[in-house]
């Protein structure tokens, strides 16, 4: 690959804690609970009736009634925090070459609550053919990027990664490689994912993954807790603006932070049961990727969803590829405010950690009381305060069903 | 169904599914070249007019239907045949 450097200059998010970065960051420094009782469908037959959903979002104030009634919920969510990156990384302007401009996003699932009312609607019609034209480009994952092009007129590649909830940090990777081979000078990647509905809530508990602490469900996000019982959903979604430096200098733009390493690999194990090997693999990749050694990392924004297994799994791993270093970081989950945003979470995890870089704070892991015991208490997990401390590098993980791992290292920003 | 009737329903298909306001809805608007409509609106907007009115139009014959004259005078045609 070639030496093209590849920096951070647009950010967009749209999550449980905060409609746009701003609101987004205050939320993860002042340790905001994004969990709210489920009130769009009728929960009594649900074993968990809360997600992390987001609050005074209304999609009318961000697309005409035409774009509302034709995208799916994640598309939606797409278009706003891509329109927030795209302005805040200043991308419109003669100094852009729109034909050298890519999208590549993220979505685990894609348009699943279009899938369950129409495939409802079918059943309930005695299966009559008659499909509403809009359907098929509702629900396909790769239809945000699709309209991003269609609605900036960027030609640069164009099309989806697929790897569940490591769909948006696998955007993230293509994106970069995509510049690092000269295919495109800026890529916007990200993530977006719209699973609260009736069968995503059935689905993911029938694999027992979703915590089911309905009475006290602001705090049932609690990675690495003793008492974690899995994890909480989330919808929304997260952008970010890659460019080559050079293609960043040349137009003066803002640089936020820069994209060092890059691992992926496969836990060649089990469809979603996590296992340590892979998990190892991608972490130790990502930091030979970046050219630095482990002790190099200060903070690490961990998968960590609230689940029994990948929790220990995860910190288990980063022990192994760390060693006593692994006391020395600071590691946090951020999903104990979001909620798991499935294909998304990667991109606005990708946010948090590029955010800490450029404040030099360490969002925390809230809901904490009790420390698995098979967690070593030496580990930093940042617990309920956000802390300030120098991060010169810092880790993003995420994993997915299929046993797909991703792990990328951002470098603080320093004009040099 | 009288003429009046057929084309105050079809405007409020059109309005429903096109996003336009009911001024806009001529008997002489072209759906594309008008009414902002693509290929995909048009196939639904014929969906929700046989659904409105009770009625099966054939591909064929909803090419044709490419203003809401065209549509109001093809379904002034049709319903009263369907009544016989």
């Amino acid at each position: 690959m070639s030496s093209t450097r590849v920096v951070v200059t647009g950010l967009g998010a749209l999550t449980p804690i905060g409609n746009n970065v701003k609101a987004y960051w205050d939320g993860l420094v002042s340790g905001q609970s994004g969990a709210a009782l489920i009130t769009r469908f009728d929960t009594t037959k649900h074993k968990t009736k809360f997600a992390c959903t987001l609050k005074g979002y209304d999609p009318r104030n961000h697309l005409d009634a035409k774009d509302v009634r034709r995208m799916d919920p994640f598309a939606q969510y797409a278009m706003v925090a891509g329109d927030e990156a795209i302005q805040d990384a200043g991308l419109i302007t003669p100094l852009v070459d729109k034909e050298r401009v890519g999208v590549v996003w993220g979505s685990g699932i894609g348009g699943l609550g279009t899938t369950e009312s129409t495939v409802l609607g079918f059943a309930a019609s005695g299966m009559d053919p008659k499909i509403n034209p809009f359907f098929i480009p509702k629900i396909i994952p790769d239809i945000p990027s699709g309209y991003l092009s269609i609605k900036y007129g960027f030609k640069g590649p164009n099309f989806a990664t697929v790897a569940a909830c490591a769909s948006a940090v696998n955007a993230i990777v293509t994106a970069s490689q995509l510049i690092k081979l000269g295919n495109a000078d800026v890529v916007v990647a990200g993530g977006s994912e719209a699973p609260i509905i009736q069968i995503g809530i059935a689905g993911f508990n029938a694999l027992k993954a979703l915590s089911q602490r309905n009475k006290d469900y602001l705090t049932a996000s609690r990675p690495f807790d003793q008492t974690r019982d899995g994890f909480v959903m989330g919808e929304g979604a997260g952008a970010l603006i890659l460019e080559s430096y050079t293609h960043a200098q040349k137009r003066n733009a803002k640089i936020y932070a820069e994209l060092v390493g890059v691992g992926m690999s496969a836990d060649a194990h089990h469809i979603t049961a996590p296992d340590k090997g892979g998990v190892i693999l991608a972490l130790q990749r990502s930091l030979t990727s970046a050219q630095i050694r482990p002790d190099s990392i200060d903070y690490i924004n961990a998968h960590g969803t609230s689940t029994p297994l990948g929790d220990l799994n995860e910190v288990e791993a980063i022990q192994h590829v760390f060693g006593a270093h692994a006391y020395k970081l600071n590691i946090s989950s951020t999903k104990s405010m979001t909620g798991h945003l499935l294909g998304a979470a990667g991109a606005i995890e990708s946010i948090a950690t590029v955010l800490a870089l450029l404040h030099q704070v360490v969002p925390p892991t809230i809901n904490h009381k009790i420390l698995d015991e098979a967690i070593d208490p030496r580990i930093n997990l940042t617990l309920n305060n956000a802390v300030k401390r120098t991060i010169s590098f810092a880790q993003n993980n995420a994993f997915g069903f299929g046993g797909h791992n991703v792990s990328i290292v951002f470098k603080k920003w320093e004009d040099s | 169904m009288d003429k009046e009737e057929i084309m105050a329903k079809v405007v409020a298909v059109v309005v429903d599914k096109l996003n336009v306001s009911a001024q806009e809805v001529l008997p002489t608007a072209h759906f594309v070249n008008n009414l902002g409509a693509d290929s995909l609106d048009q196939v639904e907007l014929v969906m929700e007019l046989e659904r409105e009115f009770d009625v099966q139009i054939k591909d064929d014959e909803a090419t044709h239907l490419q203003t809401v004259g065209s549509v109001v005078d093809y379904l002034e045609k049709t319903l009263p045949k369907r009544k016989d």
